[in-house]
């Protein structure tokens, strides 16, 4: 995970590979030596499938189509152009990286279910085009004059270590992911992708990223199995079972853990292989059956899988220590300060429809630098509307967004957060499985691609609202009240020059709304730019400089808010003719 | 090369895609109804397809029914098909029961995860059964062969060039079957109360619940009738499909073409997606060679995925 030790986990790594090799160079059975051979290739394949799946969530059928490609591409390149294994499997891996890339850019339009079935069916359609194409069963040319320069050993362990080197390299890149910003991104894109984007995260980029990291590496494994089995045919190379196999082993040992895939891959490898050796003969199909079972049971038993159920009985033995801190604030010196002139976003006939419906309708709105602007209005009013367009959720029907002197005309919403505009959620938008210093340093990863600075600056921001002593909790153990700090802070790592906070109040005391309060005056102080829905109106009479009032998608009044509370329209709005 | 299509192959062709259209689109239907209401992917639906078949199979051979049936077999495959709608909505109901139902929220997972485990769990069914078919049955293809597998009803010579179409009976026997159990699903759904229920259930689970409708028992209920409805369209294909215990995946993708192009949550739309997809398949074979076939079924499912990933029949929104 982001926070491990990673001394610890190269130390185990390097301990689990020696003790492998050690096995390796005492089997002498040419069968168990095949074993200790696909169980590593199966690893991989599964931390492949991880890397994609595992952390992104987005589920693939379809990890076959990178294997398949890069069994074939080794085979054919060693058959038809004589080239070497050696070279042919790193250029498998670069081809399923493309493959990767290719289908990434067609796919990643698609979510859930949509994407999985997409994945599911590439590498299905790959096996009939090769069936066409002719390459039902291809065989690598036996060479016999140089046979360790073509990777043909006569002693079948070579091939247990080469398979060991490649699972140990796809680990390594397994652990510098989980500890960067690429696998938190993924992570948290997996968890909620539109809380992802508004921090700050590109994640279209982060998926193309992983899909060419999980394609290169089921590429240059599909290589090699086909240089230890000597024949590929499109059914064993692009089929079903393949990309199952993938899916099954990282299921079954643990998803979006390192260890899970090979954990999975060394006990249900050599349990379908013994199977099948043992019983085949009298019983075909037995082991098929076993082995679904065998997926089955632990499903229903452990359904995150082995690594996690041992990870959370282990937890339990030893429960986190409770925070001692309590929440405390640097004071900061309250500065009165005035709004400046400066619009810093400037909104000129925005408009949005959904079908019919109008949600927005030719808004004009300047917000100036160092001002607190409310926007209130009754319920459908379009409020949320007008920050899911301002952020870049949605884009426009109609208009323009000019901020600081940029437009925002078709930004995503992470490049709409990296320009300086954070945002707050109307409900609560955490990384439930994440701790609140993981889903905190995310959004500070928009100002720095330092991981050291990143938590500097998560850990700063979590201290100034009020949260310290509460970092390694997971999000999911907090209060409303702390998730609703929590996002604060997410959203004030990206350093934004303007904040947009959703309905802060909704669902707080009375007393935890004082405390919000002093802490938007005291980001305001600090130079920030903010923009507040709120119902709550004693709370925004207080605190806003200016209001602006919407109904049904246009804005009905503004100014400042002893006016706009005594405006007719505005009682008409929300309390109807006879009020007004 | 498309100039050298005569119209009669054309239209031949068109004939037999919507028969064999039709079939697809009851199992289709079966697997939409899953996924609609459950938002299960359901891997072993081919399994249960070949069930179906073997069903058929077992019956037909059991009771001597094959050669010398009366009326060609009808009845026989009639009695079959009848027959597999209680017994597989049984071994659904079963499965449901004993196994789907212990996986995902019971387990405290979130949503994802959930789907996620429970799509394993069908992959291990799917290795259970295939395997335990090949255990059970071997790996010899067999076919149910009754007289009207090779019989076919000529529509008389007609136009300027005496075109002649000819219709195999099993297949126009096949798709009558399935036309039928479509509209029954209908019925059921929009005219009864076990409907409404099936539908609220599928519309918002914890809305449904609110409103005292026991939102298990009626994904259980609607995994028995998928499942029971696969093996109808699985009793049907048998009459002129042969199969192995393997046959499973020669159907799962076009199952979940035809699911995807209907629009995923559309059961009736599915029936449509099935049927334009054995139309799509058949009129390929005119142009392409035989094991572009299937590949031609792939690309129409990624492009409608990536074109109109609501299909051409659903509805899908999500709130910001």
């Amino acid at each position: 995970m982001f926070l491990e030790d990673a001394r610890r986990q190269y130390l185990v790594l390097a301990g689990f590979a020696a003790t492998y090799l050690v096995v390796i160079a005492l089997t002498y059975n040419s069968y168990y030596q095949l074993m200790l051979t696909l169980v590593p290739i199966w690893a991989v394949m599964g931390l492949s499938w991880n890397v994609l799946s595992g952390y992104s969530g987005l589920v693939s059928f379809g990890q076959a189509v990178f294997f398949g490609l890069g069994a074939y591409t080794v085979t054919l390149l060693f058959k038809e152009a004589g080239i070497t294994p050696w070279i042919g499997i790193p250029i498998a891996a670069v081809v399923g990286s493309l493959a990767g890339i290719t289908i990434g850019l067609i796919t990643f339009r698609l979510t859930g279910h949509y994407f999985a079935l997409a994945m599911l069916a590439y590498p299905l359609a790959m096996l009939h085009v090769f069936q066409w194409a002719g390459l039902q069963e291809v065989s690598l040319p036996f060479e016999r004059q140089n046979p360790l320069a073509y990777m043909q050993f006569a002693d079948q362990r070579w091939y247990a270590v080469i398979a060991l080197v490649l699972m140990i390299l796809a680990m390594l890149v397994s652990i510098a992911i989980e500890r960067s910003r690429f696998g938190l991104s993924l992570l948290s894109i997996k968890q909620n992708e539109l809380a992802a984007e508004a921090a700050g995260i590109n994640s279209v980029a982060w998926k193309l990223r992983a899909i060419a990291v999980s394609g290169g590496m089921a590429g240059g494994i599909g290589g090699l199995y086909a240089v230890v089995l000597l024949v590929v045919t499109p059914d064993t190379v692009f089929g079903l079972h393949a990309s199952a196999q993938a899916l099954v082993v990282t299921m079954f040992g643990g998803v979006g853990t390192v260890w899970g895939p090979v954990i999975g891959a060394a006990v249900l490898i050599p349990l379908a292989e013994t199977l099948h050796a043992e019983l085949a003969s009298k019983l075909p199909g037995i082991q098929g059956v076993v082995y679904g079972i065998a997926i089955i049971l632990v499903i229903v038993k452990m359904p995150h899988g082995i690594v996690w159920a041992v990870r959370d009985r282990w937890r339990k033995a030893a429960p986190a220590a409770a925070p001692v801190t309590s929440p405390s604030r640097p004071a900061t010196p309250a500065v009165a300060h005035a709004p400046s002139d400066e619009i810093i976003l400037r909104i000129k006939g925005l408009s949005r429809s959904f079908g019919g419906v109008k949600a927005l309708n030719d808004i004009d709105i300047d917000v100036r630098r160092g001002e607190i602007l409310g926007i209130i209005g009754p319920n459908g009013a379009g409020k949320t509307t007008l920050f899911n367009v301002l952020n870049g959720m949605f884009p426009p029907t109609a208009g323009t967004r000019i901020f600081a002197e940029r437009d925002l005309a078709r930004l995503r919403p992470s490049g709409v957060c990296a320009l300086g505009i954070g945002r707050t959620f109307q409900v609560v938008r955490p990384f439930p499985r994440m701790t609140l210093l993981e889903n905190v340093v995310i959004g500070a990863f928009v100002r720095t691609p330092n991981r050291a600075e990143a938590l500097a600056i998560a850990r700063d921001m979590i201290g100034r609202v009020g949260l310290g002593g509460f970092e390694q909790r997971a999000a999911g153990e907090l209060t409303n009240y702390q998730l609703r700090l929590m996002e604060l802070a997410r959203a004030l790592s990206g350093k934004p020059s303007l904040l947009l906070l959703d309905e802060p109040f909704a669902g707080l005391a009375s007393t935890e709304i004082e405390k919000f309060l002093d802490l938007i005056r005291e980001i305001r102080a600090s130079g920030t730019t903010i923009v507040i829905i709120e119902h709550t109106m004693q709370a925004m009479v207080k605190l806003v400089d200016r209001f602006v009032v919407l109904d049904h998608g246009v804005v009905i009044a503004q100014g400042n808010p002893q006016d706009v509370i005594k405006d007719r329209t505005v009682i008409k709005a929300y309390l109807g003719e006879n009020w007004a | 090369m498309i100039g050298s299509i005569s119209l009669e192959m054309l239209l031949q062709t068109i004939a037999a895609g919507v028969l064999i259209g039709c079939t697809y689109g009851l199992m289709c239907v079966a697997l939409g109804l899953i996924f609609g209401v459950m938002r299960l992917i359901n891997f072993a639906q081919g399994d249960f397809l070949m069930l179906g078949m073997y069903f058929a199979f077992s019956i037909v051979t059991v009771l001597g029914l094959g050669q010398g049936g009366l009326f060609g077999g009808v009845p026989a495959i009639l009695l079959c098909a009848f027959l597999a709608i209680p017994v597989f909505f049984l071994l659904g109901w079963f499965i449901h029961g004993t196994l789907l139902r212990h996986v995902g929220q019971e387990q405290g997972l979130s949503d994802l995860e959930a789907h996620q485990a429970q799509l394993i769990v069908t992959l291990g069914l799917s290795l259970v059964l295939t395997n335990g078919g090949l255990m059970l049955f071997g790996s010899t293809p067999v076919s149910i062969n009754l007289p009207l597998s090779s019989q076919a009803w000529i529509i008389a010579p007609f136009g300027p060039q005496d075109i002649a179409v000819f219709l195999n009976k099993a297949q126009v026997l096949a798709a009558a079957v399935t036309v039928v159990i479509t509209a029954g699903l209908y019925f059921l759904l929009n005219r009864t109360k076990l409907g409404r229920q099936l539908r609220a259930a599928a519309d918002n689970p914890i809305a449904a619940l609110y409103m005292g409708i026991d939102v298990t028992r009626s994904y259980r209920t609607t995994f028995g009738l998928g499942i029971a409805l696969t093996a109808v369209a699985g009793v049907m294909v048998a009459t002129y499909y042969p199969f192995q215990p393997y046959v499973g995946l020669d159907f799962v993708i076009i199952m979940y073409a035809g699911v995807v192009l209907g629009g995923m949550g559309s059961v009736m739309g599915s029936f449509w997606g099935g049927l334009i997809i054995g139309l799509v398949q058949q009129l390929s074979s005119l142009v392409l060679p035989l094991q572009l076939q299937a590949t031609t079924v792939f690309v129409v499912f990624l492009a409608i995925l990536l074109i109109r990933p609501r299909g051409l029949f659903g509805r899908a929104v999500e709130r910001a």
